[in-house]
């Protein structure tokens, strides 16, 4: 490399720090950072005759915990006992457990009720038919809000049916079914706990860090490797997923209960017990609702991930079109997954703005059709169609000969835009990944692994003193000494590029939109539909028009990861005090100074923390990528998954989970400040 | 009026925010002083507060923000833990009562009315009222029939079936009276229940308070920030500072016999005739009836206020009528002129 490129490639680097550092605290500090780079830059051009340690790590000081970790598994599993039951009794015990009620939904759903095994098995009671099922979501819809709502779920639903997704939809329904519940119960448990007691809370709250930072392939493993190949594996790979999100917002829900609520509950007299479900939960809802919003969604977004160890149904289908380049199957299989997380969706934000009830029904009623309209009508309905299905067949289960399809016409659409636009998107892709990509990657993987980590430390130090800067080197150098460093700057030029892409797109259109009503509304549409999108199904088109690499992989990740950035760059501008606003404008600033003046100024930390969000969401996308065929830690974890190694899936999720919380409480440290000194909050 | 046997009594309550507050309070003979307390990190809610709620009366704690009326009100009720002290209610140490017992008590002999209201959000109007029932584990139908009643007295007929959130302020802190009144407690505490109202409506709601007292004779203790509904309701007013207790007294007290500069900031913008009674400007009866006759007849207790209107058309004097609904006085037109200038 030439001697031009060292300036901005130490710049790409670093120069993020000491930018925001001078418009911190002005400029004695920006001094040292300059010097501190200026360091670690010649550390970097001249160091390697005599430290070639510190540029490669030494594989003899390589720490085998990744070994240590599967023979553990390996023993946990094969040797390790109880007294009277041994670990793997234990496991198979857990998993017969939540079999019951997933067979029992399965079977009312998909199979109907057999007796016998195998393909001896006889249909004693069909499943539920497509009709009653359809009308059952109506009514549910009806009755939690309108008809509108019922109308949608009927439509959501019909599509199902209509373009021939019923049976795997089911399937995954059923898992959703038992997995979201469950999940629930959990978090809800274990948030209350943490409500009760602090040291709990402290204890579970790294623990919840780590659940949500790391990696699903990474858990993937050992949860295989306990409960097996089944839907049950699937299901509990899916709680672990989905839960985390709810216990914070239990143990947040419960804080924000008022304490004059909390006093109420002593006043009267309550016991423990009461106080927690008659006083707490309930005007705790509103925002529990939030929470089981959320673990629909994420449960959602697991599905296909989820059928890599199991899970049948739509996952199942959209991961092998995917792997047979079936685009037309995969996108109608995707499209299926997401109207069935728009239909939960709804259902449940429904339901969240329903928790404050409806008028109490007068009491004393006791005919049961007038008492419980809807669902009379709905087991009348499943009883009908299901006896003249036994007659009318269409009825039980719709007729194939009756399915549309669109796989055909994706699969046509993507030939014709191969066919006629191949030339411009191979040369787009070909010129950005010589002149942009591949430069970067190599910058990176040329930098010494022991200057990052003194480089991270310093940054630690200066924002957020010791505890910080211990912090930065410890997590980064586990990274270096199980070996995985060279992987790890992989998925952070991955990561870094699509960041930059995101942000480089998404801020200005947080900008533009923040400043006009109408367009706002639209985008927050845009992105609200965006991030209920299961995170594989931005592969898809991706894949379609550039086929696996490193290049898909960045594009579909930015696609993922742009809502964060539009939204708290819009967020944090229009939350500008509007005295502020005034008080620019009567100064005499025109729009684009109010825009760069006041408002960016002020919006900076909120904007900070979008960009934060950004890197996570762009590093739980980027594993998933790693499908398409990137060689960062994802796709070690991935590797780990398909030999059922559990120590290497472990170690690459936690690296991954250490880039981010690296990044995390930096960024997070940089915002605080600059807000303390703004005096935000 | 009789005299009335103390309900509650307060002795010597401490109230140290902080760690190594008992420890504080021990080594300094169980008096700190103010500097003591701030000295060792603290700080000192509530200082050394003594006084006794008689039965039937209504007791005022007032005082501005930061005074420590909210936290003493919270001892009273042992919703937070007094440091030291004793709190006798109707004869038992309430500080050394069991969880438990605490329990028995409040469900069946205290009500308490909150500033914010505290009405749970997923309960209806008759649901709220009946919560503290629902929580003794009584059943639906009387429960509901017994809030049904509550909800009468305070005025929200037909609303039973509304939630919280379907109501205004003033209509919000009724149920919160309704609920509190619900197991017909002995002690009823109201923590500043109409600081959350416009000026209006907390008016009107303070009429309608006084009109449940007249029917329910409770034993009450109110919390407010605001001198001029202390004086409008109380029967006696604590006057709180810094966490200690300036002056306890009748409104009248107060306004005559400040004990300190910082109530007498409080009484200076009083309107005397407000507060005053006949029986402060009254001299006694004469032996002979004045020549031109007496015009008319106030009784003893009424405000100077209320009956200058009466007497502003009369040039004579009135005759003044005690509780007994005898002549105990006389009253001229010049000295309530007196009282009303000096405003």
């Amino acid at each position: 490399m030439a001697e031009t490129s060292i300036t901005p490639q130490v710049d790409g680097h670093g120069s993020a720090p000491p930018t925001a550092q001078s418009w911190l605290t002005g400029h004695p500090k920006r001094v040292v950072w300059m010097a501190v780079i200026a360091a670690f830059g010649l550390f970097w051009w001249f160091g390697k005759p005599w430290a070639a340690w510190a540029f490669k790590y030494p594989s003899a000081w390589k720490w085998t915990i990744n070994e240590q970790i599967t023979a553990a598994m390996e023993w946990l599993m094969n040797d390790a006992t109880f007294g009277l039951f041994t670990f793997r009794e234990l496991t198979r015990a857990i998993s017969a457990v939540i079999e019951v009620p997933y067979d029992i939904v399965l079977s009312l759903l998909s199979t109907g009720f057999l007796q016998g095994q195998g393909s001896q098995a006889v249909q004693i009671v069909p499943p539920l038919s497509w009709i009653a099922v359809l009308v059952t979501v109506v009514a549910v819809g009806r009755y939690v809000r309108d008809w509108k709502l019922g109308a949608l779920l009927g439509l959501c639903f019909l599509y199902l049916v209509v373009f021939g997704q019923w049976e795997s939809a089911m399937v995954t329904l059923s898992s959703i079914a038992i997995a979201v519940p469950l999940g629930i119960v959990a978090a809800l448990l274990i948030g209350l706990l943490g409500y009760r007691w602090t040291w709990f809370e402290r204890a579970i709250t790294p623990v919840l860090d780590l659940m949500q930072t790391t990696p699903v392939f990474a858990y993937l493993v050992p949860v295989l490797v306990m409960f097996g190949f089944n839907a049950v594996s699937a299901m509990i790979a899916t709680m672990i997923y989905a839960t985390p999100p709810m216990v914070r917002v239990t143990i947040l829900a419960l804080r924000q209960v008022p304490a004059e609520t909390v006093d109420l509950g002593t006043m009267v007299g309550c016991t423990r017990r009461q106080m927690t479900w008659k006083v707490m939960i309930p005007s705790a809802m509103p925002t529990l609702m939030v929470g089981v919003n959320q673990v629909i969604m994420l449960s959602l977004n697991m599905v296909i991930i989820a059928s890599m160890i199991g899970a049948g149904g739509l996952g199942f289908d959209v991961l092998a079109s995917l792997r047979s380049l079936d685009i037309g199957g995969g996108i109608e299989s995707g499209v299926a997954i997401v109207v069935l997380a728009i239909a939960l969706d709804r259902l449940s934000q429904a339901m969240a703005e329903r928790t404050h009830g409806n008028r109490v029904k007068p009491a004393g009623d006791e005919n049961l059709v007038r008492k419980h309209p809807y669902t009379v009508f709905c087991v009348a309905v499943a009883l009908v169609t299901g006896a003249l299905g036994f007659t009318w067949g269409e009825i039980q289960n719709y007729p194939e000969a009756w399915t549309i399809t669109s796989g055909a016409m994706w699969s046509d659409l993507v030939r014709y835009i191969n066919v006629n636009f191949f030339d411009e998107l191979e040369a787009f892709k070909t010129v950005l990944l010589l002149n942009v990509l591949i430069p970067f990657k190599r910058f990176l993987l040329s930098l010494p692994w022991f200057g990052v980590v003194l480089l991270l430390g310093v940054a630690g130090y200066t924002l957020g003193r010791w505890k910080l800067a211990v912090l930065c080197i410890v997590l980064s150098l586990f990274i270096a000494t199980v070996g995985k460093w060279d992987k790890a700057m992989i998925t952070i030029y991955l990561c870094g590029i699509s960041v930059l892409a995101a942000c480089a797109i998404g801020i200005p259109i947080g900008i533009l939109s923040a400043q006009r009503e109408r367009l706002w509304r639209v985008v927050q549409a845009v992105i609200d539909t965006l991030q209920t999108l299961p995170s594989f199904v931005y592969l898809m088109p991706v894949i379609m028009l550039f086929r696996v690499g490193d290049f898909s992989a960045i594009i579909a990740v930015i696609v993922y990861a742009l809502a964060p950035a539009i939204r708290y760059t819009a967020h944090g501008i229009r939350q500008v005090d509007p005295q502020l606003v005034e008080a620019g404008i009567v100064s005499g600033c025109t729009p684009f100074q109010l825009l760069t003046k006041v408002k960016l100024k002020l919006a900076f930390p909120e904007i900070m923390l979008g960009l934060n969000q950004t890197i996570m969401l762009a590093l739980s996308m980027l594993v998933i990528t790693s499908l398409v065929g990137t060689r960062d830690l994802g796709q070690e974890a991935l590797i780990a998954l398909t030999r059922a190694r559990t120590g290497d899936g472990i170690v690459a999720g936690l690296c991954v989970a250490f880039i981010a919380i690296i990044a995390d409480r930096l960024i997070r440290a940089g915002a605080d400040r600059m807000r303390s000194r703004l005096g935000l909050h | 009026m009789a005299e009335r046997g103390p309900k509650l009594v307060c002795n010597s309550v401490w109230k140290l925010f902080g760690g190594g507050a008992e420890k504080l309070l021990r080594d300094s003979g169980g008096a700190p002083s103010a500097e003591a307390v701030a000295g060792a990190g603290l700080i000192g809610a509530v200082r050394d507060v003594s006084f006794e709620v008689r039965e039937g009366e209504i007791f005022v704690i007032m005082g501005l923000s930061g005074s420590g009326k909210s936290t003493l009100v919270r001892c009273m009720s042992r919703l937070i833990e007094p440091t030291a002290g004793e709190i006798i209610f109707d004869g038992q140490d309430l500080l050394k009562a069991s969880a438990p017992e605490m329990v028995e008590i409040r469900r069946h002999k205290m009500g308490m009315v909150f500033q914010h209201f505290a009405l749970l959000p997923h309960l209806t109007v008759l649901g709220n009222v009946a919560f503290p029932l629902e929580v003794q584990g009584i059943d639906r139908s009387t429960r509901e029939a017994r809030a049904l009643e509550i909800i009468e007295l305070v005025g929200l007929e037909g609303r039973e079936s509304y939630y919280p959130r379907e109501l205004s302020g003033g209509q919000q802190q009724r149920v919160g009276i309704a609920r509190s009144l619900a197991v017909e407690p002995e002690l009823w505490f109201l923590d500043e229940p109409f600081s959350a109202l416009d000026p209006l409506i907390r008016r009107e709601m303070q009429d309608e308070f006084l009109r449940l007292q007249n029917v329910l004779h409770k034993t009450i203790v109110f919390i407010t920030h605001d001198f001029d509904e202390a004086i409008r309701l109380a029967d006696r007013i604590a006057i709180m500072k810094d966490g200690g207790i300036d002056q306890i007294g009748t409104p009248e007290d107060l306004v005559v016999r400040p004990a300190t500069d910082y109530v007498a900031e409080f009484t200076k913008e009083v309107s005397r005739a407000k507060v005053l009674s006949v029986a402060s400007v009254m001299t006694p009866l004469r032996k002979t009836t004045p020549s031109g006759g007496y015009g008319g007849e106030v009784p003893v207790s009424a405000k100077i206020g209320e009956v200058a209107s009466l007497m502003s058309d009369n040039a004579k004097p009135f005759s003044v009528i005690g509780s007994d609904g005898k002549p105990i006085g006389q009253v001229t037109k010049d000295a309530v002129i007196d009282v009303l200038i000096q405003g």
